[in-house]
């Protein structure tokens, strides 16, 4: 084939796929604009004749006394705290598995990552059955406890130390007379820093996502995630009901939105890390 | 002079010295494992390893509940609880469809993955970073939020493909029970396939420059280099996300719980993960619960380890050849 029609055809099948992309928010961004009414009268793909985004917003922002503010609060608390604690509890045990040797570290990493395997609704359960017997079903605790454990996160975490770390380092600390806990807390943590920030994007994500867990161990809807919000909103799909779901929905995804393109750089290393290593 | 005199005075030294030197490491060190791994380990257990032998022996025990539901009658049951999750149509059906959707759904996904991914590669420079981005976007969509974003792409009332099918005299129901499974597939590769794009694409900029140049000396042409370099080269990237596909596939959850509410045809025991639930939580009937989501998890192991074994054998004999 010519140079020059494969190179048009490559442009093709790229336009196709960013067509599909974006179509989506395209439309998600138009739908929140429109009054409920507008919804349907005006073009699907287009603005229509009032700009109502403010309005909307507004709606979403008041509706049941700010219950949807207090759900996105719920989320960069559950998001936030569970990341950051999921990143320091993986940098440890990922450091440790790539440091140091002990009996049984194989089996043990063979069982943290298989634990990936493990359907959600096998976990739930018996999860639900533990807080409650503990008093602490209904609570944020239900939701944070089980989002602090990463195993991609020890994984990504593993193999940062192995190839960031150099063992010559950590032995000229140990001559200088620095203890363990303090050579990982002043050397290698530093070192395996924006690795880290990966472990904390990805688990960040994971947690807001999340929707299964807290759907079960949450009765409370001031608890709630926005997710599991945006979800009972919708599972009342009533005409009148659209525009709070479609405007929470974009006002949802702005804060992860702007989190991946400002981020970028550290979300490649993660790609590259997941598509080489395993 | 000084560094064989240095390994001289090293290797002469007294052995005992050396010894006791290495053991004060070693249980340093051993506290050093325990304190970093400990919070962990901890939590691994509590999240993952007790609810797994929980449901594990949840499975074998039935109870008669009482009127109140607390408290009933815990008896051993051997398999039974097996038994009926397996006559219960309900599961079988679930993991039918999933059967089907993955079949499907995960390679049609990967090939458009692996076609865009060369596509940017090809392009090198011109316009990669703005379709890098637009493909990633939808991977920041939540799956709840996907779910209902195209729940109303499907809705005829709001739908722009609806009405413009309609136009050219073709009439869709994206939400009708013969079609559903498709929309849900849709939902599935809209936000997955520009991850995976971007992981095989990662691999892609791995290989060396040089290869390239080799072939094009051999006067190989860009598809050649693309189907004879490139694709067996990203292949440990293609048998991953066909890994990954694989467990979140099974795993099929908040799509379909999402559209349920904007469609009939999806009932409440759609996939295999909301069967579970819905026997846990809906009839309030741990044990079947237990064994269908022990089933679950032991599926998902053959699934999975199958297609790694079956990747395995093929790259080797691609190898041998």
């Amino acid at each position: 084939m010519p140079r020059f029609t494969s190179r048009l055809f490559i442009r093709g099948v790229l336009f196709l796929g960013v067509v599909y992309f974006l179509i989506p928010i395209w439309w998600l961004l138009t739908a929140s604009t429109k009054s409920s009414s507008e919804l349907f009268s005006s073009p699907p793909l287009w603005f229509g004749e009032d700009f109502a985004l403010l309005d909307n917003i507004v709606a979403v922002l008041t509706r049941q006394d700010g219950l949807f503010v207090r759900w996105m609060l719920n989320s960069l608390i559950y998001a936030g705290g569970g990341a950051i604690g999921a990143t320091l509890l993986s940098a440890a045990a990922g450091y440790v598995f790539a440091k140091y040797s002990f009996p049984g570290k194989g089996a043990l990493f063979g069982a943290i990552l298989a634990s990936i395997l493990l359907p959600a609704s096998l976990l739930v359960m018996p999860l639900y059955l533990l807080f409650s017997s503990l008093g602490m079903i209904n609570t944020m605790w239900a939701v944070i406890i089980p989002s602090l454990v990463s195993p991609f996160g020890v994984f990504l975490a593993r193999i940062t130390a192995q190839e960031s770390v150099p063992d010559d380092l950590l032995d000229a600390a140990r001559i200088d007379g620095a203890g363990e806990i303090r050579i990982f807390s002043t050397i290698a943590l530093p070192i395996m820093g924006p690795a880290l920030l990966t472990v904390f994007l990805f688990s960040f994500v994971g947690i807001w996502n999340n929707f299964f867990l807290p759907m079960v161990t949450l009765n409370d809807a001031e608890l709630w995630p926005a997710m599991l919000g945006l979800y009972f909103w919708g599972s009342q799909p009533s005409e009148l009901n659209y525009h709070f779901v479609i405007t929470g929905s974009l006002l949802s995804i702005i804060p992860l939105a702007i989190a991946f393109i400002s981020l970028q750089k550290y979300w490649r290393v993660g790609l590259t890390a997941g598509a080489v290593k395993i | 002079m000084t560094t064989t005199t240095a390994v001289r005075t090293i290797a002469s030294r007294p052995p005992r010295f050396r010894a006791v030197g290495r053991t004060t490491i070693r249980r340093s060190q051993r506290r050093a494992i325990w304190l970093l791994l400990l919070p962990f380990l901890v939590l691994f257990v509590f999240s993952f390893v007790v609810p797994l032998v929980y449901a594990v022996v949840e499975s074998f025990f039935t109870e008669k509940r009482s009127g109140l539901g607390i408290g009933g009658e815990r008896a051993f049951a051997g398999f039974v609880n097996y038994v009926n999750a397996i006559q219960k149509t309900d599961l079988l059906e679930g993991v039918g469809r999933v059967l089907v959707f993955g079949i499907v759904q995960v390679p049609l996904m990967l090939i458009v993955a692996l076609a865009l991914a060369l596509a940017v590669d090809a392009l090198k420079g011109n316009y990669p970073k703005f379709v890098r981005l637009s493909a990633f976007l939808p991977y920041a969509v939540p799956g709840v939020i996907a779910a209902i974003l195209w729940a109303f792409l499907y809705l005829p009332g709001t739908s722009p493909f609806v009405a413009a099918l309609a136009n050219v005299g073709i009439d869709v129901d994206f939400l009708s029970s013969d079609v559903v499974l498709w929309s849900i597939a849709n939902i599935v590769t809209w936000t997955w396939t520009g991850y995976n794009m971007l992981v095989i694409y990662s691999a892609l900029t791995g290989i060396p420059q040089e290869l390239y140049e080799a072939a094009a000396i051999d006067g190989a042409g860009a598809w050649r280099i693309a189907w004879s370099i490139k694709i067996p080269l990203v292949a440990p990237a293609l048998v991953l996300t066909t890994f990954f596909s694989i467990v979140g596939t099974v795993q099929l959850y908040a799509e379909p719980t999402v559209l349920k509410s904007y469609s009939s045809a999806i009932t409440s025991g759609y996939t295999p993960n909301m069967a579970v639930q819905d026997v846990a939580f809906g009839l309030n009937n741990y044990g079947v619960a237990a064994a269908m989501a022990v089933l679950l998890a032991l599926g998902t192991f053959v699934l999975s380890f199958g297609f790694l074994r079956l990747a395995n054998v093929i790259t080797a004999r691609r190898a041998a050849v």
